[in-house]
């Protein structure tokens, strides 16, 4: 019985920690644009964190993005240009000018999110 | 079809999932040394994920092949039906073979660790319902009073789907419009998974170890039952030490913290608290799955270590987003994980191998343990490497050349635990495909 009590409790503290997760626990003042929301699905449909980070979820292969957009070694053009080009490992992905402004949008505001990063 | 044949097909499609993942990881592993290699057929962006996705159909797989075999001797009843288990694997073998052309063919989610297109979770729910009435109507069994992996195995079967629904939120705009959100939901969600899985994983180690010993008291002890209530209290709340960089609130932060000092402790605890019963045990009829537990020890307590420290905040934000965080998932994965499934294998087919095939599985549990100690050091060092560059804010290219010498190790140490994994696994599956023999009772 005790154990069915203390299992229920948990549960209880889980449903409630989860629902504050969802909602003030991740609140952000930060928008996305529907260029961003954009920039956003091309970034999954390209799987793009299988090379690259952003605040540390993803592969290793490329460089964290998180901060891409501000880095004054990198910045917006040279993400765009990557995008339209590849690089030495990067492979080309033919996207559109478009596309490519799209996702460094989605960059630009994953970068205004930003309070803790590396 | 006869019951016994349920178990043997789980574990023949956990362990070819577990080679062509061993496989695409190598593959993998090559092109951060090699960028271009094999890159016109298999190029990293789907080389990654078929690995990664195929280890999960493993542990999946095959974990759910040996609890359809220890439901039935645990309850002392045939199983429920066998028709559902049976549509069950179907489905399940429908879903990895459409994840895996999805992936060859360049369709993604785009999410980490669950890459393969977001309706392929249909199919996966509907195989997981099934199994978990499957599962309940088998056991018939009020919880109150079952031992504590009965317990373990409820958890991961109810835990699994709430997570991988959780997983799935993102598709909402509430939660995918908000990148805070999005990230901090998707890790909660993985992590708790992983907890979902873990408790499958070791209840049925703990069973096994329980049929080893013949000890029926460790199950239904005080002290297992704290042990599992901190495991639990792990799994729905230890999953924030991956967001620390992320800007949710603070507390986020604090909970996870908090909680994941306790994690491992608890595990390793539990576990040689079980080793030190059948230590004392015969075991003659169970060697191979003796040797797989007591190495899965080891590898328990490296974990420990290294989970503790990256848990600390002030050590998280050099290691978060390096390859330690690599080298703990895949100690974790390969060391405890994959080891105490063989374990559970050989627990129980061990009677059923030849002695060449048993000599076989030894030289490659060996070939396995030294491999992935290499493989795990390797990984940390690339991992300090590639911090201690991120300190110095050196560009991609210098950072890369840094840790290159680390992952050419990593390489050749993978390319031996891919050979000690074939000698596990191939004569397993040698044993499943053969027509004759039964299962023990």
């Amino acid at each position: 019985m005790k154990k069915l009590l203390l299992i229920s409790v948990l549960g209880c503290l889980y449903a409630g920690y989860s629902t504050w997760v969802y909602t003030d626990g991740t609140t952000s003042a930060a928008a996305m644009s529907p260029a961003a929301m954009e920039g956003k699905e091309l970034w999954q449909r390209n799987n793009c964190q299988t090379c690259h980070q952003l605040y540390g979820l993803g592969g290793y292969m490329g460089p964290d993005l998180t901060t891409i957009t501000t880095d004054k070694y990198r910045g917006p053009l040279y993400a765009k240009a990557m995008l339209l080009n590849g690089g030495a490992i990067m492979p080309n992905f033919h996207l559109t000018e478009k596309n490519a402004a799209d996702i460094v949008e989605y960059l630009s505001y994953v970068n205004t999110t930003r309070t803790l990063t590396k | 079809m006869k019951q016994d044949a349920i178990p043997k097909m789980f574990l023949t499609l956990g362990f070819s999932s577990l080679l062509l993942s061993i496989s695409f990881g190598l593959t993998a592993s090559l092109q951060y040394i090699f960028p271009h290699f094999a890159s016109e057929q298999f190029s990293f962006q789907k080389t990654r994920p078929l690995h990664v996705f195929l280890a999960v159909s493993w542990i999946f797989s095959s974990v759910t092949g040996i609890i359809y075999k220890h439901i039935t001797v645990y309850a002392g009843r045939p199983l429920y039906s066998v028709p559902m288990a049976a549509v069950h694997f179907v489905l399940q073998l429908m879903a990895i073979l459409i994840a895996v052309t999805g992936f060859f063919t360049g369709h993604f989610s785009g999410r980490e660790y669950l890459e393969f297109p977001p309706w392929v979770t249909i199919i996966i729910i509907a195989y997981w319902l099934l199994f978990a009435v499957n599962f309940f109507a088998t056991a018939g069994r009020k919880l109150a009073d079952a031992p504590v992996y009965y317990w373990m195995w409820c958890t991961g079967v109810v835990f699994f789907l709430i997570t991988i629904l959780e997983a799935q939120l993102w598709q909402l705009p509430f939660f995918g419009g908000n990148v805070v959100r999005d990230i901090t939901v998707q890790w909660k969600a993985n992590g708790s998974m992983v907890g979902a899985w873990n408790m499958l994983i070791y209840g049925s180690a703990m069973y096994a170890m329980e049929q080893i010993t013949g000890d029926k008291n460790t199950g239904l002890q005080r002290k297992s039952f704290a042990f599992y209530f901190l495991g639990l209290t792990n799994l729905m709340f230890n999953w924030g030490h991956h967001t620390y960089v992320v800007p949710a609130h603070p507390v986020v932060r604090q909970v996870s913290y908090i909680i994941s000092m306790t994690e491992l402790v608890l595990l390793a605890n539990i576990i040689l608290s079980w080793s030190a019963g059948y230590k004392k045990a015969p075991v003659a009829h169970y060697q191979l799955a003796y040797r797989f537990f007591r190495i899965a020890d080891v590898w328990v307590l490296l974990n420990l270590v290294l989970a503790i420290a990256i848990s600390v905040p002030y050590i998280n934000q050099y290691t978060h987003g390096t390859q330690i965080t690599v080298a703990h998932a895949m100690g974790a994965t390969i060391g405890i994980n994959t080891l105490l499934l063989m374990g559970c294998a050989a627990f129980l087919f061990e009677w059923k191998l030849q002695a060449g095939a048993k000599k076989t599985i030894r030289a490659g549990l060996m070939c396995i343990h030294i491999s992935l100690f290499f493989l795990w050091i390797s990984l940390i060092g690339a991992g300090i490497a590639r911090s201690a560059a991120q300190q110095r804010h050196d560009y991609f290219a210098l950072l890369s050349e840094k840790v290159l010498p680390y992952l050419k190790s990593f390489s050749a140490s993978g390319l031996v635990l891919t050979i000690g994994i074939c000698m596990v696994a191939i004569p397993f599956v040698a044993l499943f495909v053969r027509r004759r023999g039964n299962m023990p009772r």
